[in-house]
């Protein structure tokens, strides 16, 4: 343990300086993102991810967003553990019917106001499980989306991309409820 | 055999599977032997009119597929073996044929929201149904804690109803089903390259092992013998999934146990894994890279030497990781004895994978129903008794580093030559896939209709048989401790729901 504290106080981090022209384009889009945080919201972003029947694809690239190359929180962003912390709903799947109550609640249990995410090519709607009895068909036929990130899965760069074009729309919604 | 024509590895791995058409006696002796520990359940489904299964025979490493033919109903394996009971309800919920006096009729799938009963079956209108009668538990000072289906972190749904006295878990109960997306419907009907796409998005961390399958499957059904260097870049595409699953998991146990440390530590190893995946295959997970008959991109010598590169960090970065693992107390004081899964019980479910192997169920499908290339790369299949969370981190240790080692075999024999032998499918025709996916065997069967389009698929995750034993290891255990358990075995949700 002591061998790895002193290591890391020696060499550099894994996520700075960047070693390669694909970590360059993740620097520069945490700081665009960063930007659009402090001029819209003055603070980070929590996001809630929410799997309504995904493949589990999309969930380890959300995931990704947090290990050492991305390190999604030095933006200001964090992932939080329920909706009631939420600004963002990241919204994967092609939203089971199995699912669609707990979608629907999440939803109504984060404050206002909110953005929604569909994440990956089955949030669109329903992707290559379209047709299927067992789905909902996106996520938009269950809850408003304000983005869809396309992908199957969307890489982490794309994730932070989709996050950077969310910023620059129009203010989050306040539903009617 | 008990009851039907025992199939070997390389008959298996060569042409169509052949099935026999079982008796109600038959079906009934087969039920006996797997009672009695003879044979292993590898799996159970339903088809129109019919309803299949699929035996393993450990000792004499043969399998056997029986068929019984029936409109309304088959005699119950679950009354007598209970990893057939999950499968059953699956069966009832998606084909509405019904298991005679099986001991739990409760729909398993079917959560009574997908406006049809019996999808795959006698399709009807929806009927209503009452509320999930969880099982009851009695007992004094007993408190309930339901979990789910939305979960905390970014995990796939699925629901646990924790019964407690004080701290400790007295039952868990599982409810599962919420990822399903009826893939088995969806295939119906489809064309190969549909099945193989629905295939590789049947649980997205093993894109490859369920593609493989699917693939061997179809390649069976039509005896279509796939190019050498294909079979090559498959095992390169198969061990280089394992390694990324095995380094991830690895870190997020530690990550559970709160040691933050190693969770950064074995997710940059996972993102260069992934990295070099990508350089060399076009994508992060391969995702439709292996198709029926082959492979659908080569490896340039620069995607080579990229996993090279990747093998050598790995190689150099693992061995201080797990010293880490090893010398941190705190730690192994959560990890050791933590969650254990008694031998007995892993041989009796068949579980496969390193929940298995960390109980002394030493079986790996790529060494015990061997398939090419593994059967000419050297490599060992590590197993250990202790079957505690510490030994299923260990035995995903011994792999990572056993896949390292094939990598480089793997790069350093890979032949020259044609990636695809192309195809035409007819039928009829049938064909089995077992692959050793990173969580144990995946089973894909594949039947073809006469104008060559899916007539059935059935994909058979390895969960179906790890799920239930979650529910026995946590037992005794604190409710605290459930996370580091249940991460320990990482078993899919959308891979079981289909
Ligand atoms: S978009 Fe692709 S990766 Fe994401 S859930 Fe759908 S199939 Fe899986």
């Amino acid at each position: 343990m002591r061998k790895f504290i002193l290591q890391g106080l020696t060499s550099r981090p894994l996520t700075e300086p960047a070693p390669g022209p694909a970590d360059a384009d993740i620097q520069e889009l945490g700081r665009a993102l960063q930007t659009r945080l402090r001029r819209r919201l003055g603070r980070s972003l929590s996001i809630r991810a929410v799997d309504a029947g995904s493949c589990n694809g999309c969930e380890l690239e959300l995931s990704a967003l947090s290990n050492p190359f991305y390190d999604l929180e030095r933006f200001g962003l964090h992932f939080v553990a329920s909706p009631r912390h939420a600004d963002v709903l990241m919204v994967t799947g092609p939203v089971t019917r199995n699912m669609r109550e707990a979608l629907e609640r999440t939803y109504a249990a984060t404050p206002d106001p909110k953005w929604v995410i569909a994440v990956g090519d089955c949030g669109k709607d329903g992707g290559c499980f379209k047709g299927s009895y067992a789905i909902c068909g996106g996520v938009g036929a269950v809850i408003p989306v304000d983005l869809h990130i396309p992908g199957c899965p969307p890489t982490p760069t794309a994730l932070l991309q989709g996050l950077i074009a969310l910023l620059d729309l129009s203010a989050p919604r306040r539903s009617a409820t | 055999m008990d009851g039907f024509t025992p199939i070997t590895p390389e008959r298996l791995r060569s042409g169509p599977t052949p099935r026999r058409i079982a008796r109600r006696d038959d079906w009934a002796n087969a039920t006996e032997a797997l009672a009695a520990g003879r044979l292993t359940l590898l799996g159970l489904w339903g088809a129109r009119g019919a309803v299949h299964m699929a035996l393993l025979d450990e000792a004499s490493h043969s399998l056997g597929l029986l068929t019984l033919e029936t409109e309304a109903s088959f005699p119950s394996a679950a009354l007598h073996h209970a990893p057939a009971q999950r499968l059953e309800r699956t069966i009832t919920d998606l084909y509405g044929l019904r298991p005679e006096h099986s001991p739990d009729q409760r729909p398993w799938l079917d959560h009574g929201r997908w406006g049809v009963t019996h999808p795959l079956g006698p399709a009807g209108p929806q009927e209503p149904q009452p509320p999930y009668a969880f099982l009851p538990v009695e007992g004094e000072s007993l408190h309930q804690v339901p979990v789910g289906p939305v979960h905390a972190g970014i995990i796939e749904p699925g629901h646990f109803r924790f019964t407690g006295q004080g701290e400790t878990v007295v039952r868990l109960e599982e409810r599962l089903g919420y990822t399903h997306k009826g893939i088995e419907g969806l295939m119906t009907g489809a064309s190969l390259a549909r099945g193989a796409e629905l295939a590789g998005r049947t649980s997205g961390d093993s894109v490859v092992a369920y593609q493989w399958a699917f693939a061997q499957a179809a390649e069976a059904a039509l005896s279509v013998t796939v190019p050498p260097r294909a079979l090559h870049l498959r095992a390169v595409l198969a061990e280089v999934e394992r390694l990324a699953n095995h380094l991830g998991d690895i870190g997020a146990v530690c990550n559970d146990a709160a040691f933050a440390m190693m969770l950064a530590q074995c997710g940059a190893l996972r993102e260069s894994t992934l990295r070099a995946t990508a350089t060399a295959f076009g994508h992060r997970f391969a995702r439709d890279v292996i198709a029926p008959g082959g492979v659908t991109r080569d490896l340039t010598p620069a995607g080579a030497q990229g996993l090279r590169s990747l093998v050598a960090e790995v190689r150099a970065r693992l061995p201080r990781l797990i010293a880490l693992y090893d010398g941190t107390a705190s730690l192994q004081d959560r990890t050791v004895a933590t969650g254990t899964l008694a031998p007995a019980l892993a041989r009796r479910f068949g579980a496969g994978g390193f929940v298995g192997r960390a109980s002394g169920r030493d079986f790996d499908t790529r060494r015990d129903l061997p398939y090419a290339p593994y059967d000419g790369l050297a490599f060992t299949v590590p197993a250990r008794n202790d079957g505690d969370v510490n030994a299923r981190v260990w035995i995903r240790v011994r792999e990572a580093e056993q896949s390292l080692a094939l990598l480089s075999q793997l790069l350093d024999t890979l032949p020259n030559g044609p990636i695809l032998t192309p195809l035409t499918a007819t039928g009829p025709a049938e064909g089995l896939g077992l692959v050793e996916g990173f969580r144990g065997d995946i089973l894909v069967w594949l039947a073809l209709g006469p104008d060559g389009r899916i007539a059935r698929c059935h994909l058979r995750d390895p969960s179906w048989f790890q799920w239930p034993l979650l529910e026995a290891i946590i037992e005794g255990n604190i409710i605290a401790d459930f996370p580091l358990c249940n991460k320990s075995f990482n078993c899919a949700y959308s891979g079981h729901d289909l």
